[in-house]
């Protein structure tokens, strides 16, 4: 295991930098990580698309609770001129790799544009993955008869990220992307140059792994779709979510417990319909001795939906944030084991790991609180 | 009396200033625009008196023996962390795991309280910790305490939550719980007995609500007038059959 670490994902000073699936593939993959990352996001209900500026300074704040193995971004409305794109960011290991990956692409979607993703020079950051964005859409006749857009999009993904060596897509979304990598927040910050976005939607990672790999795809947010999400804690039930996922053709590749939480958000929300605040209550069931404490209706219901969705039960301790295309959540595991602290400022929205991080963009709240064990604050965008 | 602006200060170098002073003999520190230093306080000793102005970062006077901390707004979580000696008066609400393995010395919330308060507190005769808070707390609270005194009073009768989590002191060995209002036996930890505080344990609230109210300049007869529930470690080993079958 230790010899894994140091020949192929912590080292990145030297040797592939994303690289992770082949070992996985000879089964030294990584099924649980703890970590005590620190996390912050918020939301403009308004849609006043906000530069990435007070992101990244709510997320330096909280510098010391990663260790600069991982920091990450996302936003929403960050593409505006390409909002009925898919914006696919993908990393790749080595240049070779992305000619298979484009020679896929093409042969499925129209494409509107590539570009190498604009980084910048940072000293802590010597060396980093290729970096490209796609701008694209289905090609209509690979739509044809029942094909569900956004399955045949999540099946893209599966497959680049499960079949093509070194290739690894971390952003999948309309107007929206994820910017994330190894280093600590500033650097990953100035290496985006996240300043340089603007969205109604932000979220941030600074992440200290301890028993997954702190290698690029590592780095949260981890994204589908629209979809995206940041953690802190650990999914105890990382194996069994797994399966789960892996039963409705999702492949987990990136070697860390919150791609199946991102997973997971896709299939009961997009594919099985249920509402969010439902679909919080089956990451976070409420135990069986207080469901037994419930009137008969709510009781019978809360059962139901714990029998059909024991698999998807996030175990373990966890506070995340799921950013999607009309709002952000916050929630954390039924018996606090992670921080998480909420605050409102007109029409603005923010949570994060430490109510200091929040003060830092927003000295004065409206209101802040915290947000109760396995308590969902859901908020939504105003149409 | 020395001012110390914190903004943008990393949390190392506040530190070693309030050390440096209280090394040279200063009594009375203010720390202006704080936002999220950590460690503030740990493992300070003598009585100097310490102002915070603005949100101190978690693990606040961890170890600390001495000196008291006065914080005027909200606080983070890990406060009090194996406190020897001294005070905190926080004005504000504050967050998980206070007082964790707190051997002395008292710490006074006005507002709320998040999870595992008072977690683990122990005391011994002369040597007794003390948490008082002034609004609600969440699950865990004296949650395998061991010694010591922890008094919830969820003054703010508007909070429709209730006064206090589940598993209220499970795995609890020792010292007392006393809870403003009453208390659902659902919510205890199985070794929790629920008692109606006799003459001595209401002389014992109103020595420590003394010195609260005058911290948050509160009138004890107000907050004296609902009753108060005592909650001790009844039963010596109510797991005993746990793993007996």
């Amino acid at each position: 295991m230790n010899n894994y670490f140091e020949k192929n994902i912590f080292v990145n000073h030297e040797g592939p930098i994303a690289k992770g699936k082949k070992a996985a593939d000879k089964g030294l993959g990584y099924e649980k990580s703890i970590s005590g990352c620190g996390l912050t996001g918020l939301i403009s209900k308004n849609r006043t698309r906000l530069s990435g500026k007070a992101i990244v300074e709510s997320l330096c704040l909280m510098n010391d609770r990663g260790n600069g193995l991982g920091a990450g971004y996302a936003a929403y409305g960050i593409y505006p001129g390409f909002k009925d794109f898919y914006a696919f960011h993908i990393m790749y290991d080595a240049p070779s790799v992305r000619w298979t990956a484009e020679e896929f692409l093409k042969a499925n979607y129209h494409i509107e544009k590539i570009e190498e993703i604009p980084t910048f020079p940072v000293k802590a950051i010597a060396i980093s993955p290729l970096l490209v964005r796609y701008f694209i859409k289905p090609l209509k006749e690979k739509l044809a008869g029942d094909v569900n857009e956004s399955d045949f999009v999540v099946n893209s993904v599966m497959k680049i990220n499960s079949e093509i060596d070194g290739a690894y897509v971390f952003s999948s979304g309309k107007n929206m992307g994820a910017f994330k990598g190894v280093g600590n927040p500033c650097d990953i910050a100035e290496f985006f140059r996240i300043e340089d976005y603007e969205g109604y939607i932000w979220t941030a990672h600074t992440r200290f792994p301890t028993n997954t790999p702190g290698w690029w795809g590592g780095a949260h947010p981890f994204t589908l779709l629209d979809w995206s999400i940041v953690h802190n804690g650990e999914i105890s039930s990382y194996g069994i979510n797994k399966r789960y996922l892996e039963m409705f053709g999702y492949k987990l590749t990136l070697l860390t417990d919150t791609e199946a939480a991102a997973y997971m958000l896709d299939l009961l929300i997009r594919r099985h319909g249920l509402d969010i605040a439902t679909a919080c209550t089956v990451l976070a069931a409420p135990f069986w001795k207080n469901i037994d404490n419930m009137d008969e209706q709510k009781k019978e219901a809360l059962t139901a939906l714990r029998l059909a969705y024991g698999s998807a039960l996030l175990n373990g301790p966890f506070s995340l944030l799921f950013g999607h295309s009309n709002g952000l959540v916050g929630i954390n595991d039924r018996i606090k084991l992670r921080p998480l602290v909420a605050a409102t400022k007109n029409d603005l929205v923010y949570m994060a790991s430490e109510e200091s991080a929040i003060r830092a963009i927003c000295p004065s709240p409206d209101k802040v609180w915290t947000p109760r064990a396995g308590e969902p604050v859901i908020v939504e965008l105003n149409k | 009396m020395l001012q110390i602006d914190a903004k943008g200060m990393y949390y190392r170098e506040l530190n070693q200033k309030v050390r440096s002073a209280i090394a040279n003999g200063e009594k009375e520190i203010t720390l202006k625009n704080v936002n999220g230093q950590y460690y503030i306080g740990d493992g300070l000793r003598g009585n100097a008196a310490i102002t915070v102005e603005g949100v101190p970062g978690n693990d606040l006077a961890a170890f600390m023996d001495g000196p008291t901390l006065t914080i005027k707004s909200n606080a983070q979580d890990n406060i009090a962390n194996t406190m020897n000696a001294g005070k905190i008066v926080i004005h504000g609400n504050a967050g998980d795991v206070l007082g964790y393995g707190m051997r002395g010395g008292t710490l006074h919330i006005l507002g709320d309280v998040g999870y595992r308060v008072g977690i683990h507190m122990k005391g011994l005769k002369r040597q007794s910790p003390t948490i008082i808070v002034g609004g609600t707390a969440g699950d865990f609270f004296g949650e395998y305490m061991a010694g010591g005194i922890l008094i919830l009073l969820g003054l703010n009768e508007k909070d429709p939550r209730p006064i206090v989590g589940d598993y209220l002191g499970t795995g609890m060995h020792g010292g007392a719980i006393y809870i403003r209002g009453e208390v659902d036996k659902n919510l205890c930890g199985a070794e929790v007995g629920i008692l109606e505080p006799d003459e001595d344990d209401l002389k014992t609230l109103r020595q420590y609500l003394g010195d609260y109210c005058k911290d948050f300049k509160l009138d004890i007869e107000d907050i004296m007038k609902k009753g108060f529930k005592k909650l001790l470690p009844i039963s010596l080993r109510p797991y005993g059959n746990l793993y007996a079958y």
